[in-house]
C-alpha cells in the first residue's frame, strides 16, 4: 500500500507574541518569557487511501496542532504535507480543498448568523461544486447523507442541539467532497447517547465515500473502535505507531502502555470490577521538556540512558518494516519482546 | 443497618421560567450510607447536577425545591434559614465542583483560602490552620504543601487546582461530598490519580460521596451504588456490578451497549434513536418511551418503583429478568 497522505518531517513552533516593549525589556534583562512551544516535533507519518487513521495523546500533547497542519490551516515550521503527490499549502496558504475537518464544538464551529444550508453550500458555490441555482438540491443531498430532514436547511444553528449540529458540520465537510477528513475530537463534547449515533454515522459514511480519515481523540475507547491504526503522540512527538489492535493489545511504549491503564474500563463479567493503574506525575511543561526521553520522569522502565538520549522511531522488535510497528523507546523489549 | 447520613426522599426542584415550568428533578428518592460512594450517572438535561445543588441547598431563583426532604445526620435542610444552612455547608455537607478554575478566587493564595475556609467554621490560629491546610494538602497527592499555600490559583495545573478543591472540602471533614463531574476536564492519566485517592480518602475519612458524572465507565471504578437519572428521575439503581451486568431499565441497558468499549471495533454500535426530551414538554408517563424500543401503551402511565432486594428501577418491561437466577 502507497501512501496518500504523507507527512514529512513536519514541526511546528510557537512562539512568544512579543510586542516591540517587551523586546526592548528582554534585551535590558527583564524576565520577559522568550521561550517556544514546539507543539508538534519533526513528526512522519503516512496514511493510506480509504484508511482511518487515530491520533491519541493527552491534552496539549500536540494532536491537534498535527490536525491542524494535515488540514493545511495552520502552515508548518518546517516540512511539509502531501495529499496524492500534491502539497496541502503553497507560500504559507491553503492550496487545495480535498481536505476538510470537523471540529469539537458543533457551538462554535457554524456560523450562528447564518441559514445552516448556507453554511454548508458557501464551500461548494464558491469551489464551483454546485451553481447557486443547483445549491438548494445539493445541500438537501448532503443533508439526507447525515440523517437530516432537508428541510431544517433554512434553520439556524440555535435551533439544533448538539448531535444535530455535528451532523452539520459534518455535511458541510463532506459537500466540499475531500478525499482526506480530519476530525478533531468530533464527538468530545456530545452525549453518550448522540455519540454512539456520530460515530455510527462516521463509519458508514467514510465506507461509502471511501475517506482517508485522521481521526482524533482523547477518548481510546472511541479511537480503537473507528480506527485502522494509530499513532500516540506525547509532548509534540509520536511515540508508538502501529494497527490499532496491536498497539492497543500489546503496547510497545510505556506511555502507550500507562496510557490504556489509566483508562476507567466498564468490565461486565465476573462480580469485581476491573480496577486502573495511574501513571505517576504529571505531563511536563511543553515550554521545558526533559532531556532525552520526554517521557522518562515518569516512567518505570526509565535508566540513565533515557534522560540523556532522545530516543528514535524505529520498528518494533521482530517487524521488518518500520512503518508497520513503530516504537520511540530505548527498552520496548521490555514491553514486547518479539 | 445502620441509618444513613443523607437521605433524600420524593425531591422536586423545579425552575419557572417564562416559557413554562422545568421540572429538572421531579421525585428523586436515595440514600447514602456513610463512607459509601454513590455515583450519579445522566446525560446532560437529566437533573443529576440540580440534583447536588438542591441537597446543598443551591437553587437559585428562577428555580425552588417545591417539594420533598433532605435529611442530613438526621437534620432537614429543605426547611432549613439559610443562615443555618450556611453553618452546615463546608462543614457537614460540601462539593467539589467541575471547573477549579471557576471555584477558586485567582486573588487568593491557596493558604489563604483554605484559612478563609476554616475558619468559617472553627476558630483557629493562623499556625494551627496553616498546618492543617498543608496536611490535607499532602493527603490529596500535592508535594511540598506547605510551600506550595503560598502560591495562587494559576500556578497550578489543572489537576493539581482540583486536589486543591478536593482538600478544601475536605477540611471539617464533612459527612457528605457531593463531587459534580471534578475529573471531566481533566486528563485520563491525571482523573486516575484523582479517582484512585478520592476512593482511599472516602474509605479512611468515612465521608460518604456522590460522584456526578455522565461517564459510566469513570463511576463504574469509583462507586459501590449507581443512580441512573433521566428527564428528572432516578430511572434505576443498584449496587455498581449488578447493574453493569444486568441491567433492568432499557435505558441503562441502551447506555452500556452504546459504549465503544462493550462492542467489536468497526462495527456499528447499538444506538439509543432520538434525543433527550425537552423538560418544558415531557411525553406523559414514561419520559423514555419515545426512545424506547419495548414500550407499549401501558407506558403512557408514570411506571411505579419496582424494588428486588438491593436494586430497584421505574419500567413496565424491565430487560432481562428472565435470566435471573444463577444456577
Amino acid at each position: 500500500m502507497t501512501a496518500f497522505v504523507k507527512i514529512d518531517g513536519v514541526s511546528r513552533v510557537f512562539g512568544p507574541n512579543l510586542t516591540t516593549g517587551e523586546k526592548i525589556a528582554a534585551k535590558l534583562g527583564a524576565r520577559v518569557e522568550t521561550r517556544s512551544v514546539h507543539a508538534v516535533s519533526d513528526v512522519s507519518l503516512e496514511v493510506r487511501k480509504g484508511e482511518t487513521l487515530g491520533l491519541v495523546g493527552e491534552s496539549g500533547c500536540g494532536k491537534s496542532t498535527l490536525g491542524r497542519l494535515i488540514a493545511g490551516i495552520l502552515p508548518p515550521s518546517s516540512g511539509r504535507v502531501t495529499i496524492d503527490g500534491v502539497p496541502v499549502m503553497t507560500h504559507g496558504v491553503k492550496a487545495t480543498t480535498r481536505v476538510q475537518t470537523v471540529f469539537q464544538d458543533p457551538f462554535a464551529s457554524l456560523d450562528p448568523r447564518m441559514k445552516v444550508g448556507d453554511t454548508v453550500a458557501e464551500g461548494p458555490i464558491t469551489h464551483g461544486l454546485t451553481t447557486r441555482a443547483d445549491a438548494a438540491s445539493y445541500v438537501a443531498e448532503w443533508f439526507r447523507k447525515v440523517g437530516l430532514d432537508p428541510v431544517w436547511a433554512d434553520r439556524y444553528p440555535h435551533q439544533f442541539s448538539g448531535g444535530q449540529r455535528q451532523r452539520i458540520a459534518i455535511a458541510r465537510a463532506l459537500a466540499m467532497k475531500p478525499d482526506v477528513l480530519i476530525c478533531d475530537e468530533p464527538v468530545a463534547s456530545l452525549d453518550v447517547s448522540i455519540q454512539a449515533q456520530i460515530i455510527n454515522l462516521f463509519l458508514e459514511l467514510t465506507r461509502d465515500l471511501n475517506l482517508t480519515t485522521v481521526f482524533i481523540s482523547h477518548d481510546l475507547s472511541v479511537v480503537r473502535h473507528v480506527s485502522d491504526r494509530v499513532a500516540v503522540m506525547y509532548l509534540g512527538r509520536i511515540v508508538e505507531l502501529g494497527p490499532v489492535a496491536e498497539v492497543f493489545g500489546t503496547p510497545a511504549h510505556p506511555y502507550t502502555d500507562a496510557l490504556i491503564g489509566s483508562v476507567p474500563k466498564l468490565v461486565l463479567d465476573g462480580d469485581e470490577l476491573v480496577r486502573f493503574e495511574t501513571i505517576k506525575g504529571e505531563v511536563p511543561s511543553p515550554l521545558s521538556p526533559p532531556a532525552g526521553c520526554f517521557f522518562h520522569p515518569r516512567c518505570a522502565l526509565a535508566t540513565p540512558e533515557c534522560s540523556r538520549d532522545m530516543p528514535l522511531m524505529r520498528p518494533v522488535a521482530g517487524r521488518a518494516e518500520a512503518d508497520t510497528r513503530a516504537v520511540a523507546c530505548h527498552h520496548s523489549e521490555q514491553l514486547v519482546p518479539g | 443497618m445502620t441509618d444513613p447520613v443523607l437521605s433524600v426522599r420524593d425531591l422536586r426542584t423545579h425552575f419557572f421560567t417564562r416559557a413554562g415550568v422545568v421540572k429538572a428533578v421531579d421525585g428523586v428518592s436515595f440514600d447514602l450510607a456513610a463512607g459509601e460512594i454513590l455515583g450519579l450517572v445522566g446525560e446532560s438535561g437529566s437533573g443529576k447536577t440540580v440534583t447536588g445543588f438542591s441537597i446543598l441547598g443551591l437553587i437559585d431563583a428562577p428555580g425552588r425545591i417545591v417539594e420533598g426532604s433532605v435529611m442530613l445526620n438526621g437534620t432537614e435542610l429543605t426547611s432549613l434559614p439559610e443562615a443555618q444552612l450556611r453553618a452546615r455547608r463546608g462543614r457537614d455537607i460540601s462539593m467539589v465542583f467541575q471547573d477549579p478554575i471557576a471555584t477558586l478566587n485567582p486573588m487568593l493564595t491557596i493558604g489563604q483560602q483554605m484559612r478563609l475556609a476554616i475558619n468559617a467554621h472553627e476558630k483557629l490560629g493562623r499556625r494551627a490552620a496553616e498546618a492543617r491546610a498543608a496536611e490535607l494538602l499532602t493527603q490529596v497527592g500535592i508535594p511540598s504543601a506547605e510551600a506550595r499555600l503560598r502560591s495562587y490559583p494559576h500556578e497550578f495545573s489543572g489537576g493539581m487546582r482540583q486536589r486543591v478543591a478536593i482538600a478544601i472540602a475536605l477540611l471539617h471533614r464533612p459527612s457528605v461530598i457531593v463531587a459534580d463531574e471534578p475529573t471531566t476536564a481533566l486528563d485520563v492519566s491525571i482523573q486516575a490519580q484523582i479517582l484512585y485517592q478520592m476512593r482511599d480518602l472516602a474509605a479512611q475519612t468515612g465521608t460518604a460521596l456522590i460522584w456526578i458524572s455522565h461517564d459510566l465507565a469513570v463511576v463504574s471504578s469509583l462507586a459501590t451504588r449507581l443512580a441512573v437519572m433521566y428527564a428528572g428521575r432516578i430511572v434505576e439503581q443498584g449496587p455498581t456490578a449488578t447493574l453493569l451486568r444486568d441491567p433492568r431499565h432499557p435505558y441503562t441497558a441502551g447506555l452500556i451497549a452504546s459504549l465503544p468499549a462493550t462492542s467489536k471495533p468497526g462495527e456499528p454500535l447499538a444506538q439509543i434513536p432520538g434525543t433527550t426530551p425537552s423538560l418544558l414538554s415531557l411525553p406523559p408517563g414514561c419520559p423514555f418511551a419515545p426512545r424506547c424500543a419495548r414500550q407499549t401503551p401501558a407506558c403512557t402511565e408514570e411506571p411505579a418503583l419496582t424494588i428486588e432486594a438491593d436494586r430497584g428501577w421505574r419500567c413496565f418491561h424491565p430487560v432481562g429478568q428472565m435470566h435471573e437466577e444463577p444456577a
